[in-house]
Protein backbone atom coordinates (compact mmCIF):
# COMPACT_ATOMS: atom_id res chain seq x y z
CA UNK A 1 0.00 0.00 0.00
CA UNK A 2 1.30 3.16 -1.32
CA UNK A 3 2.72 4.94 2.13
CA UNK A 4 1.48 8.81 0.54
CA UNK A 5 -0.89 9.89 3.71
CA UNK A 6 -4.31 8.21 1.85
CA UNK A 7 -3.89 5.23 4.19
CA UNK A 8 -7.13 4.12 5.11
CA UNK A 9 -7.73 4.61 8.87
CA UNK A 10 -11.21 3.91 11.29
CA UNK A 11 -11.44 6.59 13.29
CA UNK A 12 -15.02 6.17 14.73
CA UNK A 13 -17.11 3.44 16.09
CA UNK A 14 -20.36 3.03 17.87
CA UNK A 15 -23.38 -0.01 18.22
CA UNK A 16 -26.29 1.05 19.73
CA UNK A 17 -27.58 0.22 22.94
CA UNK A 18 -29.74 -2.19 24.00
CA UNK A 19 -32.25 -3.19 26.26
CA UNK A 20 -32.85 -6.81 26.69
CA UNK A 21 -32.10 -7.06 23.01
CA UNK A 22 -34.69 -3.90 21.96
CA UNK A 23 -33.49 -0.60 21.40
CA UNK A 24 -35.00 2.52 23.62
CA UNK A 25 -37.68 4.21 23.12
CA UNK A 26 -39.35 2.65 19.86
CA UNK A 27 -36.23 3.76 17.99
CA UNK A 28 -36.55 3.05 14.13
CA UNK A 29 -33.83 1.96 12.04
CA UNK A 30 -33.21 5.23 10.66
CA UNK A 31 -32.57 6.97 14.15
CA UNK A 32 -30.73 4.16 15.26
CA UNK A 33 -28.19 5.26 12.48
CA UNK A 34 -28.35 8.81 13.54
CA UNK A 35 -27.46 8.46 16.89
CA UNK A 36 -24.55 5.88 16.28
CA UNK A 37 -23.13 8.25 13.48
CA UNK A 38 -23.01 11.11 15.64
CA UNK A 39 -21.23 9.05 18.61
CA UNK A 40 -18.92 7.74 15.49
CA UNK A 41 -17.95 11.05 14.44
CA UNK A 42 -17.54 12.68 18.05
CA UNK A 43 -15.19 10.00 18.47
CA UNK A 44 -12.93 11.40 15.84
CA UNK A 45 -14.13 15.23 16.92
CA UNK A 46 -15.56 15.31 13.41
CA UNK A 47 -19.06 16.75 12.19
CA UNK A 48 -21.45 15.63 9.58
CA UNK A 49 -20.62 18.58 7.64
CA UNK A 50 -16.92 16.62 7.09
CA UNK A 51 -18.80 13.41 5.83
CA UNK A 52 -18.38 12.98 1.91
CA UNK A 53 -19.09 9.48 1.61
CA UNK A 54 -21.56 7.01 2.62
CA UNK A 55 -22.28 3.69 2.59
CA UNK A 56 -25.51 1.83 4.25
CA UNK A 57 -27.14 -1.41 4.20
CA UNK A 58 -30.18 -3.23 6.11
CA UNK A 59 -32.97 -4.88 5.16
CA UNK A 60 -35.67 -2.04 6.56
CA UNK A 61 -38.05 -0.24 4.84
CA UNK A 62 -38.23 -2.70 1.48
CA UNK A 63 -40.44 -2.42 -0.33
CA UNK A 64 -40.24 1.26 0.42
CA UNK A 65 -37.71 3.81 0.99
CA UNK A 66 -35.11 0.95 1.96
CA UNK A 67 -35.24 0.27 -1.80
CA UNK A 68 -32.76 3.55 -2.18
CA UNK A 69 -31.26 2.74 1.16
CA UNK A 70 -28.17 5.31 0.91
CA UNK A 71 -30.76 8.14 -0.30
CA UNK A 72 -32.69 7.40 2.18
CA UNK A 73 -30.19 7.68 5.11
CA UNK A 74 -28.30 10.53 3.54
CA UNK A 75 -31.18 12.47 3.02
CA UNK A 76 -32.33 11.86 6.72
CA UNK A 77 -28.54 12.30 8.11
CA UNK A 78 -28.70 15.81 5.70
CA UNK A 79 -25.60 15.09 4.00
CA UNK A 80 -24.43 15.04 0.74
CA UNK A 81 -22.06 13.16 -0.17
CA UNK A 82 -19.77 12.74 -3.30
CA UNK A 83 -19.50 8.78 -3.43
CA UNK A 84 -21.91 6.19 -2.29
CA UNK A 85 -22.11 2.77 -1.46
CA UNK A 86 -25.03 0.64 -1.35
CA UNK A 87 -23.53 -2.78 -1.39
CA UNK A 88 -26.07 -5.53 0.10
CA UNK A 89 -24.29 -8.83 0.34
CA UNK A 90 -25.66 -9.70 3.42
CA UNK A 91 -24.34 -9.91 6.97
CA UNK A 92 -21.13 -9.24 5.59
CA UNK A 93 -21.73 -6.43 3.46
CA UNK A 94 -19.93 -3.78 6.18
CA UNK A 95 -16.51 -5.52 5.37
CA UNK A 96 -16.94 -5.02 1.43
CA UNK A 97 -17.95 -1.21 2.86
CA UNK A 98 -14.75 -0.90 4.62
CA UNK A 99 -13.07 -1.87 1.38
CA UNK A 100 -14.54 0.13 -0.79
CA UNK A 101 -14.27 3.10 1.45
CA UNK A 102 -10.51 2.34 1.43
CA UNK A 103 -10.32 2.61 -1.93
CA UNK A 104 -12.09 5.24 -2.13
CA UNK A 105 -9.99 7.18 0.56
CA UNK A 106 -7.11 5.84 -1.03
CA UNK A 107 -7.80 7.33 -4.65
CA UNK A 108 -8.96 10.70 -3.28
CA UNK A 109 -12.56 9.99 -4.88
CA UNK A 110 -13.30 11.05 -0.97
CA UNK A 111 -12.19 12.51 2.26
CA UNK A 112 -14.53 11.40 5.63
CA UNK A 113 -16.38 7.68 4.96
CA UNK A 114 -19.50 7.04 7.51
CA UNK A 115 -20.73 3.47 7.16
CA UNK A 116 -24.26 2.94 8.74
CA UNK A 117 -26.89 0.16 9.52
CA UNK A 118 -29.52 0.03 11.94
CA UNK A 119 -32.82 -2.56 12.48
CA UNK A 120 -35.53 -2.99 14.88
CA UNK A 121 -35.98 -6.54 13.68
CA UNK A 122 -37.00 -8.14 17.59
CA UNK A 123 -39.26 -5.05 18.39
CA UNK A 124 -41.12 -5.04 15.58
CA UNK A 125 -40.72 -9.10 15.23
CA UNK A 126 -39.55 -8.80 12.09
CA UNK A 127 -37.02 -12.06 11.80
CA UNK A 128 -39.10 -15.05 10.32
CA UNK A 129 -37.92 -18.69 9.16
CA UNK A 130 -40.26 -18.20 6.26
CA UNK A 131 -37.71 -17.22 4.03
CA UNK A 132 -37.86 -15.00 0.93
CA UNK A 133 -40.21 -15.05 -2.03
CA UNK A 134 -40.82 -17.61 -4.52
CA UNK A 135 -40.01 -15.81 -8.08
CA UNK A 136 -36.63 -16.62 -9.98
CA UNK A 137 -33.63 -18.24 -8.62
CA UNK A 138 -36.04 -18.78 -5.11
CA UNK A 139 -38.88 -20.64 -6.85
CA UNK A 140 -36.25 -23.71 -6.81
CA UNK A 141 -36.39 -23.25 -3.07
CA UNK A 142 -39.30 -21.57 -1.29
CA UNK A 143 -41.94 -24.43 -2.36
CA UNK A 144 -39.68 -26.98 -0.03
CA UNK A 145 -39.89 -25.57 3.19
CA UNK A 146 -36.34 -24.89 3.85
CA UNK A 147 -36.15 -22.55 7.23
CA UNK A 148 -33.89 -19.65 6.52
CA UNK A 149 -31.27 -19.29 6.93
CA UNK A 150 -30.99 -21.75 9.84
CA UNK A 151 -31.69 -24.84 7.42
CA UNK A 152 -28.60 -24.13 4.80
CA UNK A 153 -26.56 -24.13 7.72
CA UNK A 154 -27.34 -27.21 9.42
CA UNK A 155 -27.00 -28.85 5.72
CA UNK A 156 -23.39 -27.53 5.83
CA UNK A 157 -23.14 -28.69 9.85
CA UNK A 158 -24.29 -31.87 8.66
CA UNK A 159 -22.17 -32.24 5.72
CA UNK A 160 -18.78 -31.09 7.81
CA UNK A 161 -19.93 -33.55 10.46
CA UNK A 162 -20.19 -37.05 7.51
CA UNK A 163 -17.12 -35.71 6.07
CA UNK A 164 -14.71 -35.16 9.16
CA UNK A 165 -16.40 -36.74 12.28
CA UNK A 166 -17.33 -33.21 13.91
CA UNK A 167 -19.75 -33.62 17.20
CA UNK A 168 -22.31 -31.38 18.08
CA UNK A 169 -20.02 -31.12 21.51
CA UNK A 170 -17.68 -29.33 18.92
CA UNK A 171 -19.70 -26.90 17.81
CA UNK A 172 -21.06 -26.36 21.70
CA UNK A 173 -17.65 -25.40 22.52
CA UNK A 174 -18.11 -22.86 20.20
CA UNK A 175 -21.14 -21.67 22.13
CA UNK A 176 -20.08 -21.94 25.30
CA UNK A 177 -16.86 -20.28 25.38
CA UNK A 178 -18.40 -16.96 23.05
CA UNK A 179 -20.74 -16.50 26.28
CA UNK A 180 -17.73 -16.66 28.50
CA UNK A 181 -16.34 -13.23 26.34
CA UNK A 182 -20.01 -12.09 26.89
CA UNK A 183 -20.22 -12.34 30.60
CA UNK A 184 -17.38 -9.78 30.39
CA UNK A 185 -19.10 -7.17 28.07
CA UNK A 186 -21.41 -5.31 29.57
CA UNK A 187 -23.03 -4.27 26.68
CA UNK A 188 -23.90 -8.00 25.73
CA UNK A 189 -27.80 -9.71 25.84
CA UNK A 190 -26.85 -12.58 27.17
CA UNK A 191 -24.56 -12.68 30.10
CA UNK A 192 -25.56 -16.08 32.24
CA UNK A 193 -23.36 -18.87 32.14
CA UNK A 194 -23.59 -21.64 29.33
CA UNK A 195 -22.39 -24.77 29.91
CA UNK A 196 -21.82 -27.78 26.80
CA UNK A 197 -24.91 -29.66 28.24
CA UNK A 198 -27.28 -26.69 28.00
CA UNK A 199 -26.51 -26.48 24.65
CA UNK A 200 -26.88 -29.69 23.39
CA UNK A 201 -29.85 -30.05 25.98
CA UNK A 202 -31.54 -26.86 24.41
CA UNK A 203 -33.93 -27.68 21.48
CA UNK A 204 -33.44 -28.80 18.04
CA UNK A 205 -34.51 -26.24 15.28
CA UNK A 206 -32.54 -27.70 12.57
CA UNK A 207 -30.35 -31.00 12.74
CA UNK A 208 -27.98 -30.97 13.56
CA UNK A 209 -28.16 -27.39 14.83
CA UNK A 210 -29.86 -26.72 18.44
CA UNK A 211 -31.15 -23.43 19.71
CA UNK A 212 -28.18 -22.50 21.63
CA UNK A 213 -25.90 -23.06 18.42
CA UNK A 214 -28.11 -20.33 16.74
CA UNK A 215 -27.32 -16.71 16.80
CA UNK A 216 -29.51 -14.67 18.91
CA UNK A 217 -32.52 -12.26 17.31
CA UNK A 218 -32.10 -8.77 18.63
CA UNK A 219 -32.26 -4.72 17.50
CA UNK A 220 -29.11 -2.93 16.82
CA UNK A 221 -26.86 -0.99 14.66
CA UNK A 222 -24.15 1.14 14.79
CA UNK A 223 -21.36 3.26 12.38
CA UNK A 224 -18.05 3.26 11.43
CA UNK A 225 -15.75 6.49 10.40
CA UNK A 226 -13.07 6.03 8.15
CA UNK A 227 -11.01 8.87 7.06
CA UNK A 228 -7.19 8.90 5.77
CA UNK A 229 -4.24 8.68 8.35
CA UNK A 230 -2.81 11.69 7.19
CA UNK A 231 -6.44 13.44 8.15
CA UNK A 232 -6.37 11.40 11.19
CA UNK A 233 -3.14 12.94 12.68
CA UNK A 234 -5.43 15.65 13.36
CA UNK A 235 -8.68 14.40 14.48
CA UNK A 236 -8.96 13.26 18.55
CA UNK A 237 -9.14 9.41 18.06
CA UNK A 238 -6.14 6.75 17.71
CA UNK A 239 -6.85 5.53 14.27
CA UNK A 240 -6.70 1.71 13.28
CA UNK A 241 -5.44 1.19 10.17
CA UNK A 242 -6.79 -1.09 7.90
CA UNK A 243 -4.12 -2.66 5.79
CA UNK A 244 -5.45 -5.16 3.81
CA UNK A 245 -9.49 -6.51 2.44
CA UNK A 246 -10.96 -8.97 0.44
CA UNK A 247 -14.32 -10.37 -0.95
CA UNK A 248 -16.22 -12.47 -2.52
CA UNK A 249 -19.38 -14.71 -3.21
CA UNK A 250 -19.79 -18.56 -4.11
CA UNK A 251 -23.58 -18.93 -4.48
CA UNK A 252 -26.97 -17.26 -3.44
CA UNK A 253 -29.03 -20.22 -3.01
CA UNK A 254 -27.81 -23.23 -0.56
CA UNK A 255 -28.08 -25.46 -3.46
CA UNK A 256 -25.32 -23.84 -5.79
CA UNK A 257 -22.78 -23.85 -2.63
CA UNK A 258 -19.71 -25.81 -4.59
CA UNK A 259 -18.82 -26.89 -1.43
CA UNK A 260 -20.71 -27.40 1.94
CA UNK A 261 -17.37 -27.17 4.19
CA UNK A 262 -15.82 -24.85 1.90
CA UNK A 263 -16.50 -20.99 2.57
CA UNK A 264 -15.52 -17.82 0.18
CA UNK A 265 -13.20 -17.02 3.12
CA UNK A 266 -10.63 -19.43 1.90
CA UNK A 267 -10.63 -16.74 -1.24
CA UNK A 268 -11.28 -12.99 0.68
CA UNK A 269 -8.96 -14.21 3.48
CA UNK A 270 -5.96 -15.20 1.15
CA UNK A 271 -6.82 -11.75 -0.28
CA UNK A 272 -6.86 -10.12 2.65
CA UNK A 273 -3.99 -11.19 4.38
CA UNK A 274 -1.50 -10.81 1.26
CA UNK A 275 -2.60 -7.43 1.31
CA UNK A 276 -1.74 -7.01 4.58
CA UNK A 277 1.53 -9.16 4.39
CA UNK A 278 0.85 -11.12 8.16
CA UNK A 279 0.58 -14.31 8.70
CA UNK A 280 -1.80 -16.37 11.14
CA UNK A 281 1.07 -16.49 13.60
CA UNK A 282 1.31 -12.68 13.66
CA UNK A 283 -3.03 -12.06 14.45
CA UNK A 284 -3.67 -11.34 17.87
CA UNK A 285 -7.94 -11.16 18.28
CA UNK A 286 -10.14 -12.75 15.69
CA UNK A 287 -13.75 -11.42 15.31
CA UNK A 288 -15.60 -13.99 12.90
CA UNK A 289 -19.06 -13.49 11.67
CA UNK A 290 -21.30 -15.87 13.95
CA UNK A 291 -24.57 -16.48 12.92
CA UNK A 292 -24.53 -20.13 13.70
CA UNK A 293 -21.42 -22.06 15.30
CA UNK A 294 -21.05 -24.07 12.75
CA UNK A 295 -20.19 -20.38 10.88
CA UNK A 296 -17.59 -20.00 13.03
CA UNK A 297 -15.86 -23.81 12.79
CA UNK A 298 -16.24 -23.46 8.84
CA UNK A 299 -14.51 -20.20 8.49
CA UNK A 300 -11.43 -20.76 10.73
CA UNK A 301 -10.85 -23.61 8.66
CA UNK A 302 -11.46 -21.57 5.16
CA UNK A 303 -9.10 -18.84 6.55
CA UNK A 304 -6.73 -21.55 7.15
CA UNK A 305 -6.47 -20.91 10.68
CA UNK A 306 -6.39 -24.97 11.22
CA UNK A 307 -6.47 -27.64 8.49
CA UNK A 308 -10.36 -28.52 6.32
CA UNK A 309 -11.88 -31.03 9.03
CA UNK A 310 -10.10 -30.24 11.97
CA UNK A 311 -11.87 -26.90 13.05
CA UNK A 312 -13.27 -29.70 15.69
CA UNK A 313 -10.50 -30.34 17.44
CA UNK A 314 -9.62 -26.17 16.83
CA UNK A 315 -12.30 -24.98 19.05
CA UNK A 316 -11.95 -28.09 21.68
CA UNK A 317 -11.37 -27.82 25.63
CA UNK A 318 -12.61 -23.85 25.44
CA UNK A 319 -9.65 -23.00 23.56
CA UNK A 320 -11.59 -19.59 22.16
CA UNK A 321 -12.38 -18.70 25.91
CA UNK A 322 -11.06 -15.88 27.79
CA UNK A 323 -7.86 -16.86 28.88
CA UNK A 324 -7.59 -19.50 26.13
CA UNK A 325 -4.89 -19.18 23.30
CA UNK A 326 -7.20 -17.92 20.62
CA UNK A 327 -9.15 -15.10 21.35
CA UNK A 328 -12.53 -15.40 19.43
CA UNK A 329 -15.45 -13.17 19.10
CA UNK A 330 -14.45 -11.33 22.25
CA UNK A 331 -17.74 -9.19 22.19
CA UNK A 332 -19.64 -11.81 23.05
CA UNK A 333 -20.39 -12.24 19.29
CA UNK A 334 -24.09 -12.53 17.58
CA UNK A 335 -24.61 -15.58 19.65
CA UNK A 336 -24.86 -13.45 23.20
CA UNK A 337 -23.94 -10.35 22.55
CA UNK A 338 -26.47 -8.84 19.42
CA UNK A 339 -27.45 -9.82 16.71
CA UNK A 340 -30.01 -7.31 14.23
CA UNK A 341 -29.88 -9.60 11.16
CA UNK A 342 -26.60 -8.07 9.48
CA UNK A 343 -24.29 -8.75 12.46
CA UNK A 344 -21.18 -7.56 10.22
CA UNK A 345 -20.62 -4.40 11.47
CA UNK A 346 -19.91 -5.64 14.95
CA UNK A 347 -16.74 -7.66 14.35
CA UNK A 348 -15.40 -4.06 12.76
CA UNK A 349 -16.35 -2.50 15.75
CA UNK A 350 -14.88 -5.18 18.53
CA UNK A 351 -11.33 -5.21 16.86
CA UNK A 352 -11.45 -1.65 16.98
CA UNK A 353 -12.14 -1.39 20.23
CA UNK A 354 -9.82 -4.29 20.75
CA UNK A 355 -6.86 -2.53 18.68
CA UNK A 356 -7.33 0.57 20.66
CA UNK A 357 -6.80 -1.46 24.01
CA UNK A 358 -10.50 0.25 25.44
CA UNK A 359 -12.11 -3.44 25.95
CA UNK A 360 -11.87 -3.29 29.38
CA UNK A 361 -12.26 -6.57 31.56
CA UNK A 362 -12.38 -8.49 27.79
CA UNK A 363 -9.30 -6.87 26.65
CA UNK A 364 -6.79 -9.38 24.79
CA UNK A 365 -3.40 -7.98 25.91
CA UNK A 366 -1.23 -5.99 23.48
CA UNK A 367 -3.75 -6.54 20.19
CA UNK A 368 -1.69 -5.36 17.61
CA UNK A 369 -2.79 -6.58 14.67
CA UNK A 370 -7.05 -8.26 14.34
CA UNK A 371 -9.01 -10.08 11.89
CA UNK A 372 -12.38 -8.77 11.32
CA UNK A 373 -14.54 -11.39 9.07
CA UNK A 374 -18.19 -11.22 7.39
CA UNK A 375 -20.14 -14.11 6.19
CA UNK A 376 -23.82 -13.13 3.84
CA UNK A 377 -26.52 -14.84 2.76
CA UNK A 378 -26.28 -18.51 3.70
CA UNK A 379 -23.02 -19.04 3.93
CA UNK A 380 -22.66 -16.86 0.51
CA UNK A 381 -20.32 -14.12 0.48
CA UNK A 382 -17.01 -13.81 2.41
CA UNK A 383 -15.72 -10.30 3.38
CA UNK A 384 -12.32 -10.16 5.49
CA UNK A 385 -10.38 -6.94 6.63
CA UNK A 386 -6.89 -7.28 8.53
CA UNK A 387 -6.75 -4.09 10.89
CA UNK A 388 -3.92 -2.85 13.11
CA UNK A 389 -3.35 -0.70 15.63
CA UNK A 390 0.13 0.52 14.03
CA UNK B 1 -58.34 -27.01 1.43
CA UNK B 2 -56.48 -24.82 -0.13
CA UNK B 3 -52.50 -25.21 -0.02
CA UNK B 4 -51.08 -22.37 1.51
CA UNK B 5 -47.30 -23.33 0.89
CA UNK B 6 -45.43 -21.05 -1.17
CA UNK B 7 -45.90 -22.20 -5.44
CA UNK B 8 -43.28 -21.68 -7.63
CA UNK B 9 -43.46 -18.28 -9.83
CA UNK B 10 -42.98 -20.06 -12.81
CA UNK B 11 -41.66 -17.84 -15.67
CA UNK B 12 -40.81 -18.47 -19.44
CA UNK B 13 -37.18 -19.75 -18.54
CA UNK B 14 -38.66 -21.86 -15.76
CA UNK B 15 -41.70 -23.05 -17.27
CA UNK B 16 -40.34 -26.47 -19.09
CA UNK B 17 -39.22 -27.29 -15.98
CA UNK B 18 -42.22 -27.08 -14.38
CA UNK B 19 -44.55 -28.39 -16.98
CA UNK B 20 -42.12 -31.78 -17.20
CA UNK B 21 -42.74 -32.00 -13.26
CA UNK B 22 -46.93 -32.08 -14.43
CA UNK B 23 -46.29 -34.90 -16.63
CA UNK B 24 -44.25 -36.23 -13.53
CA UNK B 25 -41.10 -36.41 -15.77
CA UNK B 26 -37.66 -34.39 -14.57
CA UNK B 27 -36.26 -32.32 -16.95
CA UNK B 28 -33.08 -30.26 -16.89
CA UNK B 29 -30.98 -28.01 -19.60
CA UNK B 30 -28.42 -29.70 -21.35
CA UNK B 31 -25.70 -28.29 -22.94
CA UNK B 32 -25.03 -28.69 -26.44
CA UNK B 33 -21.54 -27.68 -26.35
CA UNK B 34 -19.88 -28.89 -23.22
CA UNK B 35 -22.42 -31.86 -21.93
CA UNK B 36 -22.93 -30.67 -18.95
CA UNK B 37 -26.35 -30.41 -17.24
CA UNK B 38 -27.99 -27.27 -15.80
CA UNK B 39 -30.32 -26.92 -13.20
CA UNK B 40 -31.46 -24.48 -11.86
CA UNK B 41 -32.58 -23.55 -15.49
CA UNK B 42 -30.82 -20.47 -17.03
CA UNK B 43 -30.04 -18.60 -20.19
CA UNK B 44 -26.09 -19.82 -20.28
CA UNK B 45 -24.87 -22.64 -19.50
CA UNK B 46 -23.45 -22.97 -15.72
CA UNK B 47 -20.36 -24.52 -17.06
CA UNK B 48 -19.02 -22.97 -20.54
CA UNK B 49 -21.53 -20.12 -20.44
CA UNK B 50 -22.44 -21.31 -24.03
CA UNK B 51 -26.19 -20.56 -24.90
CA UNK B 52 -26.84 -24.16 -26.64
CA UNK B 53 -28.78 -25.32 -24.15
CA UNK B 54 -32.02 -27.51 -24.57
CA UNK B 55 -34.15 -29.80 -22.66
CA UNK B 56 -33.39 -33.58 -21.70
CA UNK B 57 -35.44 -35.93 -19.35
CA UNK B 58 -33.14 -37.46 -16.88
CA UNK B 59 -32.71 -40.59 -14.59
CA UNK B 60 -34.38 -38.83 -11.50
CA UNK B 61 -32.18 -40.93 -9.42
CA UNK B 62 -28.92 -39.05 -7.21
CA UNK B 63 -27.53 -39.21 -3.50
CA UNK B 64 -28.16 -37.57 -0.64
CA UNK B 65 -25.89 -34.83 -0.31
CA UNK B 66 -26.91 -33.50 2.71
CA UNK B 67 -29.73 -32.57 4.64
CA UNK B 68 -30.91 -31.26 7.94
CA UNK B 69 -34.74 -32.51 9.38
CA UNK B 70 -36.79 -29.07 10.38
CA UNK B 71 -38.19 -29.15 13.87
CA UNK B 72 -38.91 -25.84 13.33
CA UNK B 73 -41.35 -24.92 10.20
CA UNK B 74 -40.59 -22.65 7.51
CA UNK B 75 -43.75 -20.45 8.50
CA UNK B 76 -46.89 -21.55 9.59
CA UNK B 77 -47.79 -23.43 6.23
CA UNK B 78 -45.31 -25.79 7.48
CA UNK B 79 -46.25 -26.31 10.73
CA UNK B 80 -48.00 -28.90 10.45
CA UNK B 81 -45.48 -31.37 8.44
CA UNK B 82 -42.46 -30.78 10.98
CA UNK B 83 -40.40 -32.37 11.44
CA UNK B 84 -39.72 -32.79 7.94
CA UNK B 85 -36.79 -33.15 5.64
CA UNK B 86 -34.90 -30.92 3.39
CA UNK B 87 -32.48 -32.63 1.40
CA UNK B 88 -29.71 -31.62 -1.16
CA UNK B 89 -29.74 -34.74 -3.85
CA UNK B 90 -26.81 -34.76 -6.14
CA UNK B 91 -28.47 -35.98 -9.45
CA UNK B 92 -26.99 -38.44 -11.50
CA UNK B 93 -26.47 -36.32 -14.34
CA UNK B 94 -24.49 -33.63 -11.84
CA UNK B 95 -26.41 -31.06 -10.46
CA UNK B 96 -27.65 -30.24 -6.89
CA UNK B 97 -31.16 -29.64 -6.19
CA UNK B 98 -33.14 -28.77 -3.22
CA UNK B 99 -36.49 -30.79 -2.45
CA UNK B 100 -37.39 -33.08 0.41
CA UNK B 101 -37.60 -36.52 1.54
CA UNK B 102 -40.67 -38.08 1.74
CA UNK B 103 -40.54 -40.69 4.62
CA UNK B 104 -42.37 -41.62 7.71
CA UNK B 105 -39.57 -41.92 9.52
CA UNK B 106 -37.23 -38.71 9.35
CA UNK B 107 -34.45 -40.08 11.82
CA UNK B 108 -33.42 -42.80 9.29
CA UNK B 109 -31.98 -40.23 6.83
CA UNK B 110 -28.70 -40.48 5.72
CA UNK B 111 -25.80 -38.91 3.73
CA UNK B 112 -24.76 -41.25 0.59
CA UNK B 113 -28.52 -42.76 0.97
CA UNK B 114 -29.64 -43.54 -3.29
CA UNK B 115 -32.92 -41.57 -3.93
CA UNK B 116 -35.13 -41.29 -6.50
CA UNK B 117 -37.65 -38.98 -7.40
CA UNK B 118 -41.49 -38.91 -6.56
CA UNK B 119 -43.76 -36.33 -8.13
CA UNK B 120 -46.17 -34.26 -5.63
CA UNK B 121 -49.37 -32.84 -7.40
CA UNK B 122 -49.77 -29.95 -4.79
CA UNK B 123 -52.14 -27.75 -6.90
CA UNK B 124 -53.96 -28.27 -10.25
CA UNK B 125 -50.96 -26.17 -11.71
CA UNK B 126 -47.79 -27.10 -9.77
CA UNK B 127 -46.40 -30.50 -9.29
CA UNK B 128 -43.19 -30.28 -6.90
CA UNK B 129 -40.45 -32.88 -7.47
CA UNK B 130 -39.35 -34.67 -4.27
CA UNK B 131 -37.43 -38.15 -3.56
CA UNK B 132 -37.78 -41.07 -1.99
CA UNK B 133 -34.54 -43.11 -0.55
CA UNK B 134 -34.33 -46.65 -2.51
CA UNK B 135 -31.39 -47.92 -1.25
Amino acid sequence: MANNGREPVIVGVADAPLQDGMVPDGQNPLQIQAHAARRALAEAGLRFEDVDGLLTAGTWGIPGPGNLMALTVGEYLGIRPVFMDGTQIGGSSFEAHVAHASLALQAGYCEVALITYGSTQRSQRARSLAGRGESLTLQYESPFGLPTPVGAYAMAAQRHMHEFGTTSEQLAEIAVATRKWAALNPAATLRDPLTLANVLASPMIASPLHLLDCCLVTDGGGAVVMTTAERARDLKSRPIHVRGYGETLTHATIASMPDLTLTGAERSGRIAMEMAGVTHGEIDVVEIYDSFTITVLLTLEALGFCARGEGGAFVSGQRTAPGGDFPLNTNGGGLSYAHPGMYGLFVLIEAVRQLRGESGERQVPDAGIALAHGTGGVLSSTCTCILSRD
Amino acid sequence: MAYEKPLPLVNEESRPFWEGCKRHQLVLQHCRDCGAYVYYPRALCKACHSDRLHWEPVSGEGTIYSYTVCHRPAGPAFKGDVPYVVALIELKEGPRMLSNIVTDDPESVRIGQVVRVTFDDVTEEITLPKFVAIG
